[in-house]
């Protein structure tokens, strides 16, 4: 166990050093002044070429790459005109535009992102995992073909309808809720939940119908298996057939596409997060690239990299834990 | 009152007519056997009795009756009572038809538990009990074992367990030892027949293994598209078979104490086309290294029938993996014959998966030809029309696709696309086992044909003793990678010298129930000593 997280942490290593690396090299080559962009429309070329030896755009790549790895592990001073602004390791360096810390950026961004996902996660294993046994289980009846239905609906709906009509009816119409506007958990726990609840929703139903279409598949496959006949012929129930036998049998390629999707997500759900106004990591990716951004781009693709990263080592154990055949290496 | 009654009993699965009107009775403590081929529909009765055609869209007609309970009329409730707790299953495939997430001992406590109201504690001292009863040495360890951990031996023993937790006074033994090598499977029919000295249970033997419902049963019904061909005492079914279809499969049944028939005209050995020297082969690193085969050497000659033999996991198709090259040797040398290429090809096992499910048979055989650059597709096409006759198919067959064909066709159509490359010698990985005994009987026929007319040298790889001695001329015993014994077919078989030869020889069902008693009487005395 200790080796399998030492050769995971080491493998994590190289992968966020790889993702940074191609981040760096996608923004040398991307065309467009970043100096003109950063500084403003207005900015006379003096301003300009001042800010561009400001932020070192003039240097070679990897000048730039060393700059960025010595932040990285000991940390960097910026003179920010008039004064000396320290920040220390692990830095990722000062944003282009408004000269705060990336660090610190990340640290206000995440809780955010991972509020919602968490939740999200919770719900759309419930709903995903569980509609998927059922119409294994009701497989060929009315209900399986309602719930396929419905979850064919789930995969075809773009998130802003579904977070849209849901906002208006319970929100507006109804009246059941305010409109969502993040609250820190620390802040006030049950608000942050209250108002959490339509962007889980909405992000949740939508992951949903993917976990319900693989569960069903799954679960059809393993109740075709010799194992789940030996238990019907000793008369156990179909609950327990179903629960106990078949379900942990089906559950692998489900936690394998959680852990993707839960590390995509953390940086992917834009859509939900501008919809509701949530002030998170993905919709502060997409800003940072529309100004070319790059200390905010490299610092938040990290963190998605690092969330993707660590989701499949939790699914690999996972994985271990649900199968004893299965040995961590 | 009977412990099983089935009446006029039909099962069909869409159009097809598996079971057509079969009735028998088994009394209270008997034993009977299904015979028959595959598709002869034995396994579809066993799984009628416990009703488990219920909700599968199989139409099922007539009455079965089990221990009282009427199993097409009985509400579900009745029926749960019945699986398990009056008539109990015993499954083909031990690893797959136990879960893998569970321990052994978990899984017997829970069928027991859903039979018999007692605790969780009491229902895994049970497991453990029952795991004791049928010969898993120190129990209460090993019932916290998964699947994966025991031998096959041990897993089908492990279901055996489950069969008796709840006492049930039927025991219904789907192939129970098809998948096990013959000195497991005797271990195993030796068991049962202790158990229902003992405890006074019923059995009913689903198997396509003569030999086995020798070894086991009092009755025997032999069974053929669905209907009954025959029904007696297995003395006389087998010693003085009325049907002729009854007759026809024991004739085709191989026997490990029969010489091999004379095959034509007793050619001279020919010149050596394959030499083998110290063969090693190794897989894996370090602590997990694992030897499959440890110094075996040997030599071919053409014309000649190498039979190797050997149990699981002896070492023998890695062994004829190498031959054909398919395996890099660890150590050791493989020499071609007087300087020449080798040209070893090989037929495997399965017809099923080692054809191309997607591709006609014809490309599948014409591979080869392609592959040794032949591009005329007039020529492939002729040549491949020429294997498909050769090997007893038709030209017209080059366009079907493999699942048109049956599993002996298959074979054969195996065989065409080994000879396509013209090879001096094939090695047959178990070419039969997956086939019933007409239709192996049939293949083993074509494999000495095409030996005789082409100067083929075989390599005939398999478990079965008595097939090996059907086809071979010289045989070759394997153990750990090893060979303990080689030479003539006869003087191995009916002079065996080394101690696990004749361990293996003992183990081989007998087909008259009289020699099968009194050899578990000697396997019993021996045991007890």
């Amino acid at each position: 166990m200790t080796g399998f997280l030492l050769r995971r942490a080491l493998g994590a290593v190289v992968t966020l050093l790889a993702i940074s690396v191609i981040v760096y090299v996608v923004f040398f080559v991307t065309p467009g002044n970043v100096a003109q962009i950063t500084c403003g429309p207005r900015c006379s070329p003096e301003q300009v070429h001042q800010v561009a030896q400001q932020l070192r755009l003039d240097d070679p790549l990897y000048v730039r790459y060393w700059h960025f790895l010595e932040g990285l592990v000991a940390g960097q001073d910026y003179s920010t005109g008039t004064s000396v602004e320290h920040c220390s390791a692990p830095c990722l360096g000062l944003s282009y535009q408004s000269d705060q810390q990336v660090t610190q950026l990340i640290l206000t961004k995440l809780p955010v992102s991972l509020s919602l996902v968490f939740g999200a996660m919770v719900l759309w294993l419930i709903l995903g995992v569980g509609t998927g046994v059922l119409s294994a289980w009701r497989r060929g009846r009315l209900s399986e073909r309602l719930l396929t239905g419905v979850t064919l609906a789930g995969v075809a709906t773009p998130v802003f309808v579904i977070g849209l009509v849901l906002m208006i009816v319970v929100c507006g119409q109804l009246q059941l809720l305010p409109f969502p506007q993040y609250v820190k958990f620390t802040d006030d726990p049950e608000q942050w939940a209250w108002n959490l609840l339509l962007p889980w929703l909405s992000l949740a139903l939508i992951e949903a119908a993917a976990f319900a279409r693989l569960t069903r598949a799954s679960m059809l496959e393993t109740l075709a298996e010799d194992h789940i006949r030996t238990f019907r012929a000793y008369g156990v129930g179909e609950r327990s057939v179903i629960g106990r036998h078949a379900l942990r049998g089906a559950i692998a390629p489900v936690i394998a596409l959680n852990a993707n999707n839960f590390g995509s997500a953390v940086g992917g759900a834009v859509l939900t997060e501008t919809l509701f106004g949530l002030p998170g990591i993905g919709q502060e990716l997409v800003h940072a690239v529309n100004v070319v951004d790059l200390p905010v781009v490299v610092g938040m693709v990290l963190v998605i990299g690092f969330f993707v990263v660590l989701a499949n080592a939790v699914a690999d154990v996972l994985y271990a834990v649900a199968d004893r055949r299965v040995v961590l290496a | 009152m009977s412990l099983v009654d089935v009446k006029d009993l039909t099962v069909e699965f869409g159009s097809l007519r598996a079971v057509d009107g079969l009735s028998f009775r088994l009394e209270q403590g008997g034993a009977l056997a299904l015979v028959g081929e595959s598709g002869s529909g034995k396994s579809t009765v066993a799984s009628a009795l416990l009703g488990l055609h219920r909700g599968t869209g199989a139409r099922v007609g007539g009455s079965v009756e089990v221990a009282g309970t009427d199993v097409e009329q009985a509400s579900d409730e009745e029926l749960r009572r019945l699986r398990g707790g009056k008539a109990a299953m015993v499954f083909q495939d031990p690893l797959s038809s136990l879960d893998p997430y569970y321990a052994i001992g978990d899984q017997i406590a829970e069928v027991y538990r859903v039979h018999a109201r007692v605790s969780r504690r009491a229902a895994r001292a049970r497991a453990v009990e029952v795991l004791e009863r049928v010969g898993i040495p120190d129990a209460p360890r090993r019932s916290r074992s998964r699947p994966h951990e025991f031998s096959g031996g041990m897993r089908q023993r492990a279901l055996i367990a489950m069969a008796l937790a709840c006492e049930p006074a039927l025991l219904i033994a789907d192939e129970p030892t098809t998948a096990l090598d013959v000195t497991v499977q005797a271990q195993i029919l030796d068991l049962l027949h202790t158990l229902r000295e003992e405890t006074g249970l019923g059995l009913l033997l689903v198997t396509h293994d003569v030999g086995v419902a020798a070894e086991s049963v009092d009755e025997v019904l032999v069974m053929r598209h669905g209907r009954a061909v025959e029904h007696g005492p297995v003395g006389t079914v087998l010693g003085a078979p009325g049907e002729t279809y009854t007759r026809d499969l024991l004739a085709a049944v191989p026997r490990v104490d029969a010489r091999r028939a004379a095959v034509g005209e007793a050619g001279e050995p020919g010149e050596v086309v394959l030499e083998a020297t110290d063969l090693r082969r190794e897989f894996g690193r370090g602590k997990k290294a694992f030897t499959a085969v440890d110094g075996v050497s040997l030599t071919i000659r053409r014309g000649e029938t190498l039979g190797v033999v050997g149990e699981s996991g002896s070492g023998k198709t890695t062994l004829g993996r190498m031959l054909v090259g398919l395996l890099e040797p660890t150590a050791g040398e493989i020499k071609p014959g007087g300087g020449v290429r080798p040209d070893v090809q090989m037929v495997f096992q399965d017809p099923v998966s080692s054809l191309n499910p997607r591709r006609s048979v014809g490309e599948s055989i014409a591979d080869p030809l392609r592959a040794r650059g032949e591009r005329d597709e007039t020529r492939i096409r002729g040549r491949v029309t020429e294997l498909l006759e050769r090997v007893g198919l038709e030209g017209a067959h080059y366009d079907r696709y493999p699942h048109e064909f049956s599993g002996g066709q298959r074979q054969r159509v195996g065989i065409a696309r080994a000879l396509a490359a013209d090879p001096r010698v094939i090695v047959c990985d178990e070419p039969v086992s997956a086939l019933d005994v007409t239709t192996q009987a049939q293949v083993v026929a074509l494999l000495g044909e095409l030996q005789r007319e082409l100067g083929l040298a075989l390599v005939f790889v398999a478990h079965d003793l008595a097939v090996v001695r059907q086809v071979s001329d010289r045989v070759a015993v394997m153990r750990h990678g090893r060979i303990v014994e080689s030479g003539p077919a006869d003087e191995v078989y009916d002079n065996p010298q080394d101690p696990y030869t004749q361990q293996l020889l003992a183990a081989v069902p007998a087909l008259d129930p009289e020699v099968a008693a009194r050899r578990r009487a000697a396997r019993r005395e021996l045991a007890a000593a």
